[in-house]
C-alpha cells in the first residue's frame, strides 16, 4: 500500500468528512505496518494556521448594555504532576495553597482585596472537606475572607469560576479567586461497612463486655478496605470502560486514538520547549527539589503506542493507558474581577468570561458526550458560530473520547436524532484546537483542568492575535460545560 | 488494497462484478454472505425471525459448502442481522407437521450431521451472538469452534426444549457435557433455564464479550451488531492465524471434576441422583428428562455413535408425546395471550392508582413501577402502607441481589411509587385499580369515592376473585369505564392475569386494561362477567371436593400427593392453605348460593370451624399444615385434624381408589371449564387452557382443561363423571358441551 494512500485516509479521518467511518479496521491494521508515514501526518498538526480577521466575525464584541464586563485577570497552576511522584507527601490543601500563593505573587493582588474565593475538589480529602478556606487560610488569605468549595467531576473548577462570575455580577462581590485542586498520590480508603458499623458501635458501647462481643464480631471480612474508584455511581461503568464503548459507537479506531494522542503529546511537548505554558508556576515542595514542569509530557512513537494493551475492555478495546489522560496531581487558580475594578486597581486584563453552559444527558452511554451538547448551546448564546472561535480549548479525558465528541458534532444524523437540532454544528478545525497540548500530555488533576483551559484560552488569544474562544468539558455523571471568552483588546 | 476493494464491491449490492456468489446471493432470502479479505461473514436474515427452518437449513448448507470451497477464505463468522435474535431456535411447525416419530427422527439426524460439519470445520467458525441463541440456534453456536456474544439485555442462551416436553435433538446432549462436565450440562439442558451472557462466559459457554453500544453515528442496534462483527472478524483471523488457542488452559477445579469423572462409577452415581431428583420433581409424569439423562449416558458410556443415534431416536419419540403437543400448545397459547386483540387504547395509561397497600396491591404497585407506570399506592392507615411499600421495596430489592437490575435502577423504579393516604393526585390518574377487602360494601363504598375525585376518562378496575363486576359496577355513575382485573397471589411471581368484562364495559376499557396488563408482563385471558368468572369458578368445585376427600378421612398429605402426583404442581391441601381457608369459605358459600347444589360436595361449616379457630392457613401459620418461619417442614395441623373428626364421612368404597379420587377432583374442575366455555364466559378453548394452568396450576404436562379433553377422550371422561354422578348427583353430571365432544369423537376442543 502506497504511503500517500494512507496520509490520504488519515487527512480524510482528521477533516471528519462523513467518509471517516469507512475507516475500517482494515485500514487500520495495514497502516500499522508502515508507522513512518502516520509519523509524517503527524507532523503536519503541528503547524498552527494564522487566525480569520476580526471584521468577519459574527459579533464585534459579546459585551451587552447593562450587563457587568467580567474579566479574567490571570491565572496559574502548579506543574500538574504524575501522582505518586514528587508531590506524593503532599495533602490537598498544600497544593491548593501553592496555586493560591501563585496567583497572589504571580498579580501582586493584596491579601484583603480578594472579596471571595470558591474552590473545586473532586475526590475530597476528608481532614479538609471545604479545602477551599484551609488552603485559603494557609496561603495566608485573611481570615475576614470567606471560601467554599465545589464539586462537579472535571468541570469542578468550572463550576468555581462561573460562581465566582455569578457573585461578580448580582453586584455581590467585585474581585473572586476561583481554582481547583486534585491529588490522586493519596485517596481516602474507607474500611468496610460492616467494619465501620462495629466501629462506631464500639463508641458507645460502655461496659467492657459490650465491647468484647462487638471486638469478637469481627470477621475477616470487615477487614477489606473500600476504595474510591473512577466510576459513575449510577452505572458502576469505570470511566475508561464508558470512552472505549463510546469510540467503538463512533467508529473511532484505536489508530486514530492513538495518533490524537500523540498530537497531544508533540504539541504539548512544543508548547513546553516554547515557554508557552506561562500559566505555570514553580513550587518548592517541602523535602523535595523545586517543580516547575509538567512531568507527563511524553511523546512516543507510535510504534510503541501500538504495543500497549487495551486497559478497560479486553481484549478487543482501543482505549489504552497511553491515549487516556492519566492521573494526576496539581492545582490551578484564576483571579476573576468586574472591568471596573481591574482597571481601578490598574490591571490588564488578559480575557473577558462571557456566556457559559452547563449540560446533562445519560451517564451511561453519552457520559462524555458533554462538549458535543455544550458547544452549540454556547455559541447560540451568544450569537456566534463556529467559525468565529479561533481558540479551542477542549478537555482530553481519552482520545477516544475527543474523537468520539468531534465525529459527533460532524453528524447531522447525530444532531437530528440526538441533539433536537436541524442540523450538526461541525467539528472544530484541528489547527485551532488544543494547540498547546491538552489534559492526555500535560494532565488532568479533575478540579484543576478547568482553570487551566481558560488560562490557556486567554494565552492563546493573546499568542496568537485572536478574539473568541472556547472551552468545553465532559465530566462524570454525564454532565458537560462550554464558555466563550473574549481577548481583552490589547 | 484488496480488502478495501472486495468491501466495496460487496457494498454495492447492485453489483458490476461476476462473483460465483452472485446468482446464489439473489436467489437466497435467509442466508447471505460477504468475504472480508479472509473471513467468510455468514450472516443470518429470515424475513420474520430466525429459525432453524427447512429454507434456513438449506441456504445455510448451501452457503457453508461455498464458503469451505473457497481458498480464499481462512475463517467465518456466523452472525445474525436481525437485531432481538441470532436464532431463536428450531422451527416448531417444521416438527409439528411431522406425523410420525420417524419424520421426527430423520430432522434431527439432519441437524446432527449439519453441525457435525461444522463442528469439524477446518476453517474456524466464530458464532457471534446477540440476541436469543435459543435451542437449535444454541445447538448450532456451540458446535462452532468459537463463541462471542453480546451483553445486551436480549441475550440469552440456552435449550428450553425440555420446556417443550422434546430434548436438543442436534447434539446438544452430546456436546454440552463434554464441553461443561456432566452436572452442569445437566443443570443446563434439564432446567432448560436461560443462560445471560456473564453467566454463559463463566461456564465456558462464551468466550469473549461485548459491550452493547449507545448512540453514535448510527442507531445504537445497528451498531452494536456492526462492532460484534468486527470484533468477531478479528478473533477469527487470530484463530486462523494460531494466535487465540482454540482449547483454553483447564483450570485445577476443571482438571479435578475430570479426573474424578474418569471413573465410571463417579458417573453412575451422577446420573442416578439426577434421575431420583427429576423424578421427584415430575413424578414421572414427563418424559423428556428422562430421555435426556438416557441420551447424556448413552453418548458419554457408548461413544458417540450410540449418542447421536438415542437422541436422534428419542427426539422423535418425544415429539410424538401428549406431553410434549400439550406444552407445545401451551407455549402457542402463552403467545396468543400476550397480544391485545381488543386493539391500542385511545390513551395510553402513564398514571395509576392502586387501593389497598396489602399483598395484592403492593404487588400490582410493583410489577407497574418498574415497568415505567407512575404509581399512587394508597392505604387507609400508615401501618398498612408502610408494610406495603416495604413490599415493593423488598420485591426489587431482591432483584438487585439477583443482579437482574441494578441499584440504581431499583431507586429509578421505585421514584415512580407514591404511598399516601389520600386521594391526592387521583384527578390526574388514568387508571385506578383496587384491592380492597372482598366485600361488596367496601367495593361500593370506595367506587363512589374514587369517581368523586378521578377524570372522566379515567378506568375503574377492581381486583376481586369472586364478587361479579355488574354488582360491583351497579353504584357506578359510569359503568362502561369499570372492569374487572383478577391478579393473583404473588403477583410479581404469577404470570397470569385474568380480565372481566360486563355487558357495560367498552371495548376501549377493556383494551386498555389488557394494555396495562402486557405491560406488567401478564399472560391475560378477557373472560366474561359472573360469579367466580372463569378461574376462581374452576377451582370452587375441585376445592369443595378435596374438603369431601379430606372429610372421608384422606391425610391432608396423601390428598397432596395424590394432586401432586396428577400433574399439579400444588396439592390440593397446600393449595387451600395458600389461597386462604378464610377465602375458600367465603368463595364457596358466595358460588355455593350463586350456582346451587352442583358446587356442593365438601362441608362448608367445616371451613368454617377452621376459621373460627384461627386456621386461616399460610397467613395466619396454621391451617391443614402448620406453618413456621424459617422452617421448611410441615407438619400437618393435628388439630384441624380433630375438626375433621365432628365432619367425618364414610367412603363409598367403589368410587374412593387413589384414581378414582384424583378423577373426581379433575373431572369437576374440567367441566365446569368446559361449561364457562359452552356458557360464554371463555371466549376459546385456548385461554381456558392458559387460564387453568398459569393462573391455578392445572398440569402443564395434560395442557390445559381443554387440552385434557381432547388427549384423554371426552367419552372416557363423561363415563367416570357418570360413575361418580350415581354417588354424589348433579356435581357430577357432565355439561353440554362435553357430552357433545363424547358423543362425537371427532369433536376437538383443539384442532
Amino acid at each position: 500500500m502506497s504511503l500517500s494512500l494512507i496520509r490520504t485516509v488519515l487527512l480524510t479521518a482528521f477533516s471528519f468528512c462523513s467518509a471517516a467511518r469507512s475507516l475500517s479496521t482494515s485500514v487500520h491494521l495495514q497502516a500499522q505496518g508502515n508507522v513512518s508515514g502516520v509519523m509524517l501526518t503527524c507532523e503536519k498538526w503541528k503547524m498552527p494556521i494564522p487566525f480569520s480577521q476580526y471584521n468577519s466575525k459574527s459579533k464585534k464584541t459579546l459585551a451587552k448594555p447593562g450587563v457587568k464586563n467580567i474579566v479574567l485577570v490571570d491565572g496559574v497552576r502548579t506543574p500538574f504532576l504524575q501522582s505518586g511522584t514528587t508531590y506524593a507527601d503532599l495533602m490537598p490543601h498544600d497544593l491548593a495553597r501553592a496555586a493560591l500563593q501563585g496567583l497572589l505573587n504571580r498579580t501582586g493582588l493584596p491579601k484583603d482585596a480578594v472579596d471571595y474565593i470558591v474552590y473545586g475538589t473532586v475526590i475530597q480529602e476528608v481532614k479538609t472537606s471545604n479545602v477551599a478556606r484551609e488552603a485559603a487560610l494557609g496561603a495566608g488569605f485573611s481570615d475576614k475572607t470567606p471560601a467554599h468549595t465545589v464539586t462537579m467531576a472535571c468541570i469542578s473548577s468550572n463550576q468555581a469560576m462561573t460562581t465566582a462570575v455569578g457573585l461578580i455580577a448580582a453586584g455581590q462581590c467585585d474581585a473572586v479567586v476561583a481554582g481547583g485542586v486534585e491529588f490522586m498520590s493519596d485517596v481516602p480508603i474507607r474500611h468496610s461497612r460492616k467494619m465501620r458499623k462495629t466501629m462506631l458501635s464500639l463508641n458507645k458501647a460502655k461496659t467492657l463486655g459490650a465491647r468484647l462481643s462487638l471486638l469478637g464480631s469481627i470477621r475477616l471480612a470487615h477487614l477489606s478496605p473500600e476504595l474510591p474508584a473512577v466510576a459513575e455511581f449510577s452505572t458502576a461503568e469505570t470511566m475508561g470502560h464508558s470512552a472505549d464503548r463510546l469510540a467503538a459507537a463512533f467508529g473511532v479506531s484505536r489508530l486514530e486514538q492513538d495518533e490524537f494522542a500523540l498530537r497531544s503529546h508533540t504539541l504539548a511537548k512544543k508548547a513546553q520547549d516554547g515557554g508557552m505554558l506561562s500559566d505555570v508556576i514553580s513550587f518548592k515542595v517541602p523535602g523535595r527539589d523545586i517543580v516547575s514542569k509538567d512531568n507527563g509530557i511524553r511523546p512516543a512513537t507510535m510504534e510503541q503506542l501500538a504495543k500497549l494493551k487495551p486497559a478497560f475492555i479486553k481484549p478487543h478495546g482501543t482505549v489504552t493507558a497511553a491515549n487516556s489522560s492519566f492521573l494526576t496531581d496539581g492545582a490551578s487558580a484564576v483571579l476573576i474581577m468586574s472591568e471596573e475594578k481591574a482597571l481601578a486597581m490598574g490591571y490588564k486584563p488578559k480575557a473577558y468570561l462571557r456566556d457559559f453552559v452547563y449540560v446533562s444527558q445519560d451517564p451511561k452511554d453519552q457520559l462524555l458526550l458533554g462538549p458535543t451538547y455544550a458547544t452549540p448551546k454556547v455559541l447560540e448564546k451568544s450569537g456566534l458560530t463556529l467559525n468565529d472561535i479561533d481558540v479551542f480549548e477542549f478537555h482530553e479525558a481519552f482520545a477516544g473520547q475527543i474523537m468520539a465528541n468531534l465525529k459527533a458534532m460532524e453528524s447531522d444524523w447525530f444532531a437530528q436524532t440526538y441533539m433536537g437540532r436541524k442540523t450538526k454544528v461541525g467539528a472544530p478545525p484541528m489547527e485551532k484546537f488544543n494547540t498547546w497540548g491538552g489534559s492526555l500530555s500535560l494532565g488532568h488533576p479533575f478540579a484543576a483542568t478547568g482553570c487551566r483551559l481558560v488560562t490557556t484560552v486567554a494565552h492563546r488569544l493573546q499568542k496568537e492575535g485572536g478574539q473568541y474562544g472556547l472551552v468545553a468539558a465532559c465530566a462524570a455523571g454525564g454532565q458537560g460545560h462550554a464558555m466563550v471568552i473574549e481577548a481583552y483588546p490589547q | 488494497e484488496r480488502e478495501t476493494r472486495l468491501k466495496f464491491i460487496c457494498d454495492c449490492t447492485a453489483g458490476v462484478m461476476s462473483s460465483t456468489g452472485r446468482s446464489a446471493f439473489f436467489s437466497r432470502t435467509h442466508v447471505n454472505y460477504e468475504i472480508k479479505g479472509d473471513v467468510a461473514v455468514i450472516r443470518m436474515n429470515d424475513p420474520s425471525v430466525n429459525t432453524l427452518s427447512v429454507q434456513m437449513q438449506r441456504e445455510m448448507t448451501e452457503v457453508m459448502d461455498e464458503v469451505w470451497g473457497n481458498s480464499a477464505v481462512q475463517s467465518v463468522v456466523l452472525i445474525s442481522s436481525k437485531p432481538g435474535s441470532f436464532i431463536a431456535g428450531a422451527d416448531l411447525n417444521m416438527i409439528q407437521a411431522c406425523t410420525t416419530a420417524e419424520e421426527v427422527t430423520l430432522l434431527s439426524q439432519e441437524g446432527q450431521k449439519m453441525f457435525e460439519k461444522i463442528e469439524k470445520s477446518p476453517k474456524p467458525i466464530v458464532a457471534a451472538i446477540n440476541g436469543s441463541c435459543l435451542g437449535g440456534g444454541f445447538e448450532f453456536a456451540i458446535a462452532c469452534q468459537y463463541r462471542i456474544a453480546t451483553k445486551s439485555k436480549k441475550t440469552v442462551l440456552g435449550c428450553p426444549e425440555v420446556m417443550l416436553g422434546l430434548l436438543p435433538g442436534a447434539g446438544g446432549t452430546q456436546r454440552l457435557p463434554k464441553m461443561l462436565g456432566l452436572p452442569s450440562a445437566f443443570d443446563v439442558v434439564l432446567t432448560g433455564r436461560s443462560i445471560r451472557p456473564d453467566k454463559a462466559k463463566k461456564m465456558g459457554l462464551v468466550h469473549q464479550l461485548v459491550d452493547t453500544l449507545g448512540p453514535g453515528l448510527k442507531s445504537p442496534e445497528e451498531r452494536t451488531i456492526e462492532y460484534l462483527e468486527e470484533v468477531a472478524v478479528e478473533a477469527a483471523r487470530g484463530l486462523a492465524k494460531k494466535q487465540i488457542p482454540l482449547t483454553k488452559e483447564k483450570g485445577l477445579m476443571q482438571k479435578i471434576q475430570d479426573y474424578v469423572m474418569s471413573y465410571p462409577f463417579v458417573r453412575q452415581q451422577i446420573y442416578n441422583t439426577v434421575q431420583k431428583k427429576v423424578m421427584k420433581q415430575t413424578k414421572g409424569l414427563y418424559p423428556a428428562p428422562l430421555k435426556i439423562i438416557e441420551c447424556v449416558k448413552a453418548g458419554l458410556e457408548q461413544g458417540p455413535t450410540a449418542g447421536y443415534l438415542a437422541e436422534s431416536q428419542n427426539f422423535g419419540k418425544l415429539a410424538m408425546t401428549p406431553e410434549s403437543k400439550a406444552l407445545i400448545g401451551l407455549y402457542h397459547g402463552q403467545v396468543t395471550c400476550k397480544k391485545n386483540r381488543f386493539g391500542t387504547p385511545e390513551k395510553e395509561v402513564k398514571a395509576l392508582a392502586v387501593l389497598g397497600a396489602g399483598l395484592m396491591g403492593a404487588g400490582i404497585a410493583q410489577v407497574s413501577v418498574d415497568k415505567g407506570i407512575h404509581t399512587i399506592l394508597k392505604d387507609t392507615t400508615l401501618e398498612g402502607l408502610s408494610r406495603g411499600e416495604q413490599q415493593v421495596y423488598k420485591g426489587l430489592n431482591d432483584k438487585t441481589k439477583k443482579k437482574s437490575i441494578t441499584t440504581f435502577e431499583r431507586d429509578s423504579f421505585l421514584s415512580n411509587l407514591t404511598g399516601q393516604l389520600d386521594y391526592n393526585g387521583f384527578n390526574k390518574a388514568d387508571m385506578v385499580i383496587e384491592a380492597v377487602f372482598e366485600d361488596l360494601s367496601i367495593k361500593h363504598k370506595v367506587l363512589k369515592e374514587v369517581e368523586a375525585v378521578i377524570p372522566p376518562h379515567c378506568i375503574f378496575a377492581t381486583n376481586t376473585s369472586a364478587l361479579p363486576i355488574k354488582d360491583i359496577a351497579a353504584v357506578s355513575k359510569r359503568p362502561e369505564k369499570v372492569i374487572g382485573m383478577h391478579y393473583f397471589s404473588p403477583v410479581d411471581k404469577m404470570q397470569l392475569l385474568e380480565i372481566i368484562t360486563t355487558d357495560k364495559t367498552s371495548k376501549d376499557t377493556t383494551a386498555s386494561a389488557v394494555a396495562v396488563g402486557l405491560k406488567q408482563g401478564k399472560v391475560i385471558i378477557v373472560v366474561g362477567d359472573g360469579p367466580g368468572f372463569y378461574t376462581t369458578r374452576c377451582l370452587a368445585p375441585m376445592l369443595a371436593e378435596a374438603v369431601r376427600v379430606l372429610q372421608e378421612g384422606v391425610d391432608p398429605k396423601k390428598l397432596d400427593s395424590l394432586t401432586t402426583g396428577f400433574g399439579f404442581p400444588v396439592g390440593a391441601a397446600t393449595l387451600a392453605d395458600e389461597v386462604g381457608i378464610d377465602v375458600a369459605a367465603h368463595v364457596a358459600e358466595d358460588l355455593g348460593k350463586a350456582f346451587g347444589s352442583r358446587f356442593g360436595g365438601g362441608n362448608i361449616e367445616f371451613l368454617k370451624s377452621m376459621v373460627d379457630k384461627g386456621f386461616k392457613g399460610r397467613k395466619s401459620g396454621k391451617g391443614c399444615y402448620i406453618y413456621q418461619p424459617g422452617l421448611k417442614r410441615r407438619d400437618v395441623n393435628t388439630e384441624a385434624l380433630e375438626i375433621l373428626e365432628s365432619y367425618k364421612l364414610t367412603p363409598n368404597a367403589a368410587i374412593s381408589s387413589d384414581s378414582d379420587i384424583q378423577y373426581r377432583l379433575v373431572s369437576r374442575f374440567v367441566n365446569e371449564a368446559v361449561l364457562c366455555l359452552q356458557e360464554g364466559i371463555l371466549a376459546n378453548p385456548v385461554e381456558g387452557d392458559i387460564g387453568a394452568v398459569f393462573g391455578l396450576g392445572f398440569p402443564p404436562c395434560l395442557g390445559g382443561p381443554f387440552r385434557f379433553v381432547d388427549s384423554f377422550g371426552a367419552d372416557k371422561l363423561v363415563e367416570k363423571m357418570r360413575k361418580f354422578e350415581e354417588v354424589f348427583g348433579n356435581q357430577f353430571t357432565p355439561c353440554q358441551l362435553l357430552l357433545d365432544h363424547a358423543k362425537d369423537p371427532s369433536k376437538k376442543f383443539h384442532k
